[in-house]
């Protein structure tokens, strides 16, 4: 389980996180939503230890994350953002490989193993990404990259993963596939998901747990129905929402209601 | 499809791999011997090749027919200056590298960033407070490259990051504090030595300090060695401090190792050559080219092409216009101020 508890984080005098509470747990995939500057990937980043919490605890399986060297907390805990500008030629395989360093059996010199081959060509398969192994990653779309990304953070084998905005810049087609990936990871060998995103109806469908931010505070944790009403949307959001159910999975569907819409 | 046929680096394959790297690094390695072998036959005064062969590959035991004043030559001139070119080439060529893997820029070069500036201005001031104590050059020369790789790293951070822009602009504004403290130093010194030491500051092996070659050597080689065995976790610093945070590199570790050990072999080669440019642009930017970006091999390739580099740099300058002598940074200059406007346009 990994655990945030009362998460304060300060950047000067403001408070981006307030004594926020989120609990991963196994199998899980818990969505993140909220408006910008909400908190959310601050939240995200400091479940890792990228920024240190002013107060409050972060707890991986019950032990304090502080306890955990930086190898150790990636081995469990991967990361999925928007990936960085390349400034040198490496190919996908190169770049899939890196999730493997937290395997090595040292931090410095040291080759792939067999096994770290064979992890990053199953998950190169499951991204779709097989044939284009031998490309350069400046070569690829940014759909591609951004499943190699995924692929990467997959190749740790890391029991909890955190996306932040995984779908922006995809299309639809590829930002199901992606969640799918991530439903699955968690499906089959019980990994526990953090994904945050500005797309409600995304969350909707692939959350089992959907968490509401506010100015730095979890206002509301529980399935989508329960977080998901036009009551809470327009406290957080400050917009008006048609809240039906989706024709095929019958999970909640939200649709904005703009005042301009009211003439209709 | 077939794999890496769109690739723009022809011989880069899907990775790297420790076969290809034992080979690259055997070839270079080999590469290296040879031209040592062979610079050693060539310069002003001309030795009979069968018998200088013969006395280098007895590695001086025997004389080989050499007359005394030849053996000398070969032994006490020729060789001690082609070894200190080895080492300063493999010293710059592998900070070159370490510097742009950490600071994610093909462009990022001890020279240009003004730390051979920071070598020099400390190798300087040991001259002229400690002249007699052959030792306090290399180590003040450290502690300037240190202070000037710290400046330009802070310079160069904005809040967004260092941009390739941003961290060129810090490395001309600490070059040039630093040359005008290096004129201030130079009006210091008496007149005479002034010639000899303006061809230092560009990058000299004629009045190469044989005293600081073994520790030039040894710095080199463990500097290298050093450098290798963190390529890993150089490798993710290439993609972003971020990402490498996230798959466990221990970033700040890394940082202090890479300005320590680059800093030794900046400071190491200037206090014995001056500042000799672009080595650690030229050299890097072709291993990177030939054998791809992982720095498990372009590291040590880098080490043993920046030697062979310079070599050569280095016999061109001291036979093109013999007897008279160039500066190698001349020479090192002439090949890589083109690639590096190369690189910037593209950048």
């Amino acid at each position: 389980m990994l655990e945030a508890r009362d998460l304060t984080i300060q950047y000067g005098d403001r408070k981006a996180v307030d004594t926020a509470s989120l609990l991963l747990r196994p199998g899980i995939v818990t969505a993140l939503i909220g408006p910008n500057g909400a908190g959310k990937s601050t939240l995200l980043r400091s479940l890792n230890g990228q920024i240190r919490p002013a107060a409050g605890k972060i707890l991986l399986n019950d032990e304090p994350l502080e306890k955990f060297t930086r190898r150790s907390i990636a081995k469990q805990i991967a990361v999925v953002a928007q990936e960085a500008e390349l400034r040198f030629p490496v190919s996908v395989l190169e770049f899939v490989l890196g999730g493997r360093f937290v395997w090595a059996s040292s931090s410095g010199w040291g080759w792939e193993s067999e096994r770290d081959i064979e992890v990053a060509e199953t998950v190169l398969k499951e991204t779709d990404l097989s044939e284009l192994s031998g490309r350069l990653m400046s070569e690829l779309s940014g759909g591609e990259r951004q499943r190699a990304v995924l692929a990467r953070a997959l190749a740790t084998e890391a029991e909890f993963l955190l996306l932040d905005e995984p779908t922006a810049n995809l299309d639809m087609s590829h930002q199901a596939t992606l969640l799918s990936l991530v439903k699955q990871r968690c499906d089959e060998r019980r990994a526990a998901a953090l994904v945050v995103t500005h797309d409600i109806n995304l969350a909707s469908q692939f959350a089992d747990v959907v968490v509401l931010m506010k100015a730095g505070q979890a206002v509301k944790t529980g399935n989508s129905a329960e977080v998901l009403t036009p009551e809470l949307l327009l406290e957080v959001f400050q917009v008006n929402v048609l809240v039906d159910a989706h024709p095929v999975s019958g999970v909640p569907r939200v649709t904005p209601v703009h005042e301009t819409f009211r003439h209709f | 499809m077939p794999v890496a046929a769109t690739s723009n680096f022809p011989i880069q394959q899907n990775r790297a791999t420790l076969r290809k790297t034992v080979v690259a690094c055997g070839a270079l390695l080999s590469a290296l011997l040879l031209a040592i072998l062979v610079t050693s036959l060539v310069g002003s005064e001309r030795l009979p090749s069968g018998g200088a062969l013969c006395a280098l590959v007895s590695l001086g035991t025997n004389q080989c027919g050499l007359t005394s004043d030849q053996f000398d030559i070969l032994f006490q001139i020729r060789l001690p200056r082609i070894l200190l070119a080895a080492a300063v080439g493999g010293s710059l060529a592998t900070a070159g590298a370490s510097y742009q893997a950490l600071l994610r820029n093909p462009l990022a070069e001890p020279y240009l960033l003004g730390i051979s500036n920071g070598a020099a201005v400390g190798t300087m001031l040991a001259l002229v407070f400690f002249g007699r104590l052959e030792w306090s050059r290399p180590l003040m020369a450290f502690a300037g490259a240190l202070l000037a790789t710290f400046a330009v790293y802070r310079l160069a951070r904005g809040k967004v990051g260092a941009s390739p822009e941003r961290l060129i602009l810090a490395g001309v504004i600490v070059t040039t504090l630093l040359s005008s403290v290096i004129v201030f130093v130079t009006t210091l010194m008496d007149a005479t030595r002034i010639r000899s030491f303006t061809f230092w500051l560009l990058g000299d092996l004629s009045g190469a300090s044989r005293g600081l070659l073994p520790l030039a050597l040894a710095i080199t080689i463990t500097g290298a060695i050093a450098l290798t065995f963190n390529a890993r976790s150089l490798n993710l610093l290439m993609l972003g401090e971020r990402d490498a945070f996230d798959l466990g590199v221990e970033v700040g570790r890394i940082r202090i190792i890479v300005f320590v050990v680059a800093s030794l072999l900046v400071g190491s080669s200037v206090a014995a050559s001056g500042s000799v440019g672009y080595v650690g642009l030229v050299v890097p930017h072709l291993a990177r080219l030939s054998l791809g970006s992982d720095n498990r091999i372009s590291i040590p390739s880098a080490a043993l092409g920046g030697a062979l580099f310079v070599i050569v740099a280095d016999t061109i300058a001291r036979t093109v216009i013999a007897p008279r002598e160039l500066p190698v940074g001349a020479i090192t200059a002439l090949i890589g101020a083109p690639l590096f406007i190369y690189l910037l346009k593209r950048s």
